[in-house]
């Protein structure tokens, strides 16, 4: 599945997008957040508070106990500051 | 009845004017259009902010912007709906973001342009980075910006 990050999530991960393949354990949007701050610190340092970060799937919002299977499209921004 | 809505997101500027005027032409049922302009302030807390530079999610901001508009159309008798945001580095006194409506009575266009806003600043996915003397940095969410769109949620 694709994986997008925006503003201050996709500058502490450093890459605006990329291909992920997460093992079958990981099921909701919360167990990505914690399989991608296992993998590297610089994760870890964008989802440190997962509280703050919002996720949608396929372009709608969703929480982080929103199932993942299916998605082809994860994305994980703070909250948004338009308007 | 289905409801004209025009929504765009694009880097360059637009015109209030011409919008208006888009939304209403070769009809005579428009009763009442309301407009709301966004603009980039200059001062903001003691900091005097050189340019905002806006970030979006391409494809999910046409989409959300949709949904509220599809919902807006439900709640309120509107005869037409316009929301241009824009994206890209924009300076003090420059527009950001456009909501036209457009209903017979006043009434329903002042409240859809306003419920509109709300949900425009706390769910389009669009995020503010500001230029001060001291260098870049995101803009913090507001809690009455989440507030404000609370209000709308019906109970």
């Amino acid at each position: 599945m694709k994986v997008k990050y925006f503003a201050w999530v996709r500058e502490r991960v450093g890459k605006a997008e990329e291909t992920i393949e997460p093992p079958s354990s990981v099921h909701t949007v919360g167990d990505l957040m914690a399989w991608l701050s296992a993998r590297d610190e610089t994760y870890a340092h964008a989802f440190e508070k997962p509280k703050v970060i919002r996720a949608a799937i396929d372009h709608a919002h969703v929480k982080a106990d929103a199932a993942i299977a299916g998605a082809s499209e994860i994305a994980f921004f703070p909250p948004m500051t338009g308007g | 009845m289905r409801v004209p809505a025009t929504i765009r997101i694009q880097q360059s500027d637009f015109d209030v004017a011409r919008e208006i005027a888009a939304l209403g032409a070769d009809r005579t049922d428009i009763g009442a259009v309301v407009t709301f302009s966004g603009l980039c302030r200059g001062p903001e807390g003691g900091d005097a902010i050189a340019a905002l530079t806006l970030e979006h999610y391409p494809g999910m901001a046409e989409a959300e912007i949709k949904r509220h508009v599809d919902e807006a159309t439900s709640r309120w008798p509107l005869q037409g709906v316009t929301v241009i945001h824009r994206f890209g580095r924009i300076e003090p006194g420059q527009n950001i973001v456009l909501v036209v409506t457009a209903s017979k009575h006043r009434q329903a266009a002042f409240e859809a342009a306003e419920f509109l806003m709300d949900y425009l600043k706390t769910s389009a996915p669009f995020w503010k980075q500001e230029e001060t003397p001291d260098g870049k940095g995101w803009v913090e969410a507001r809690a009455h910006d989440d507030a404000a769109a609370a209000r709308w949620t019906k109970s």
